[in-house]
């Protein structure tokens, strides 16, 4: 009974967003504010029971570990910026976010990302086959997408060209970066669908 | 040409309309569409059946409901490969919201496959603060897991006896909706040399091939596309199969508007030009 009443809430809930298609209507816009509430309490609820109460006060008040008072503190003093006579406070905790970030960011960006990244650019052209050709491809594309972000020049002769065929490599990663997203929707699409016709309408067996 | 004219003004309620009938009759009439499994969700699927019996997969939700008919089929698929394998699941979950979702795909399956709860898989739930988590499970996964998710001791559990960091973790997959996955590639695998696949949005995967390129994933699921091909793969069609029909003939759609509303454009420009000469 409550698997059933929730689908019917579940669907009902579907065709209030989708009738937004037709045009902004009062079924929609309380479909919007519920996901909206519904989403802020989640979050709330969540964050307590997951995060506070387990991280933060058990083991404070029952393993007496009061070291957390530090972290506590710099929490609480993020919300003076509620408070613009005492919001100065607030930047010491984002002080300290801002600088383990920077840390853990510089670092991580080298290991993960620059090196391995230049390393995959080193690639072997011998040979004359598939292979050789798509590596060709990745090197020129590599550079003269590069060349296009080089603006400590004025963009002539060599450079022109280069920078005109950088952004063709650019538009094309944007072409399918494009498709993808359509596909997502429609992804989206289909399993509601699929959800209305199924789980509700029975159609599909 | 009038016609074309006409196209172009067209109400766009009704390319909605038409969109909606191009994905609810296929789903309806279910006409056979192959499905084409390509090599970077092969790679994932190839790299977990090498896997010895009994290794420790874990599996980061990070999505929610909005993203859930994408990554929904490929969690499923996933876990009955894990379960078949006898590999082991560790779910961690990175948002918040995803938390529901990937305790009810790995509950559903579980279920399905006679899998027990704290020795054949674990839920771990949610934790905040992802990146300090990443790099605090390299030295020691209790630091951050100390429970599961229903707050019982990690050590109660005979799975987690061994486990304390990526060491003892085989496979990193991440069920990716948003750009979390940067932070697996940067920290898990830059950092510990963590052996990572992922599953992404379709909106996500093309800004991931490159990773795939360069070797620092060991395969890519894309969209519900690449959860249709895991699901052939596992042998166990699902709704990602059943949706393939509707993406494909939904695709054909928006190309012939695509074409039909640019050949409207041109006719109009050309039509004003000459206007314009007179």
């Amino acid at each position: 009974m409550g698997t059933t009443i929730g689908i019917w809430i579940a669907a009902g809930l579907t065709l209030f967003i989708y009738s937004f298609l037709y045009k902004d209507n009062p079924f929609y816009k309380f479909a919007e504010h519920l996901y909206v509430g519904i989403t802020a309490g989640y979050w709330i609820i969540y964050t307590w029971a997951y995060v506070i109460q387990p991280m933060l006060l058990d083991p404070m008040i029952k393993n007496k570990q009061f070291i957390l008072i530090i972290p506590a503190f710099f929490g609480i003093i993020m919300l003076t910026r509620w408070f613009p006579q005492i919001s100065w406070l607030s930047r010491w905790s984002i002080a300290f976010t801002v600088g383990m970030g920077a840390g853990l960011g510089v670092t991580g960006a080298i290991q993960g990302f620059i090196l391995p990244q230049v390393q995959a650019t080193l690639v072997p052209l011998t040979g004359f086959n598939f292979e050789t050709f798509n590596n060709l491809l990745i090197i020129f594309g590599v550079l003269t997408t590069l060349i296009y972000f080089y603006f400590s020049k004025e963009q002539k002769g060599v450079l022109r060209w280069g920078s005109k065929i950088g952004i063709t490599f650019i538009m094309v990663a944007f072409g399918a970066s494009f498709g993808y997203t359509v596909m997502a929707r429609i992804s989206l699409l289909i399993g509601r669908i699929y959800f209305l016709l199924s789980d509700w309408l029975k159609v599909l067996r | 040409m009038n016609f074309f004219i006409k196209l172009s003004k067209i109400d766009r309620r009704f390319i909605y309309l038409f969109i909606a009938l191009v994905v609810v009759l296929p789903l309806i009439f279910k006409p056979k569409f192959p499905v084409v499994v390509s090599k970077p969700v092969q790679d994932v699927y190839d790299y977990i059946e090498k896997l010895p019996e009994g290794s420790n997969v874990l599996i980061s939700i990070d999505y929610d409901a909005a993203s859930m008919p994408e990554q929904q089929p490929f969690l499923e698929a996933l876990l009955r490969q894990l379960f078949k394998n006898k590999l082991k699941p560790i779910l961690i979950v990175q948002w918040q919201l995803g938390a529901p979702l990937g305790t009810m795909g790995l509950e559903k399956i579980a279920k399905e496959m006679g899998a027990v709860y704290g020795v054949d898989y674990i839920n771990l739930g949610y934790r905040p603060g992802y990146v300090a988590q990443m790099v605090g499970i390299g030295k020691e996964i209790r630091d951050y897991f100390k429970v599961d998710y229903k707050n019982i001791l990690l050590d109660s559990f005979p799975m987690m006896k061994n486990v304390h960091n990526y060491n003892d973790i085989a496979l990193l997959v991440g069920l990716e909706a948003g750009s979390t996955y940067l932070a697996w590639i940067e920290y898990a695998g830059g950092r510990f040399k963590q052996k990572i696949a992922l599953a992404l949005n379709a909106v996500s995967a093309p800004d991931a091939y490159y990773f795939y390129q360069s070797g620092q994933i060991v395969g890519l699921v894309g969209g519900m596309k690449g959860a249709a091909e895991y699901e052939v793969l596992v042998d166990k069609p699902d709704l990602a199969v059943a949706g393939m029909a509707s993406q494909s003939y939904s695709h054909l759609v928006i190309i012939l508007f695509i074409v039909l509303g640019n050949i409207a454009y041109f006719i109009e420009k050309g039509m004003k030009n000459k206007e314009g000469g007179k």
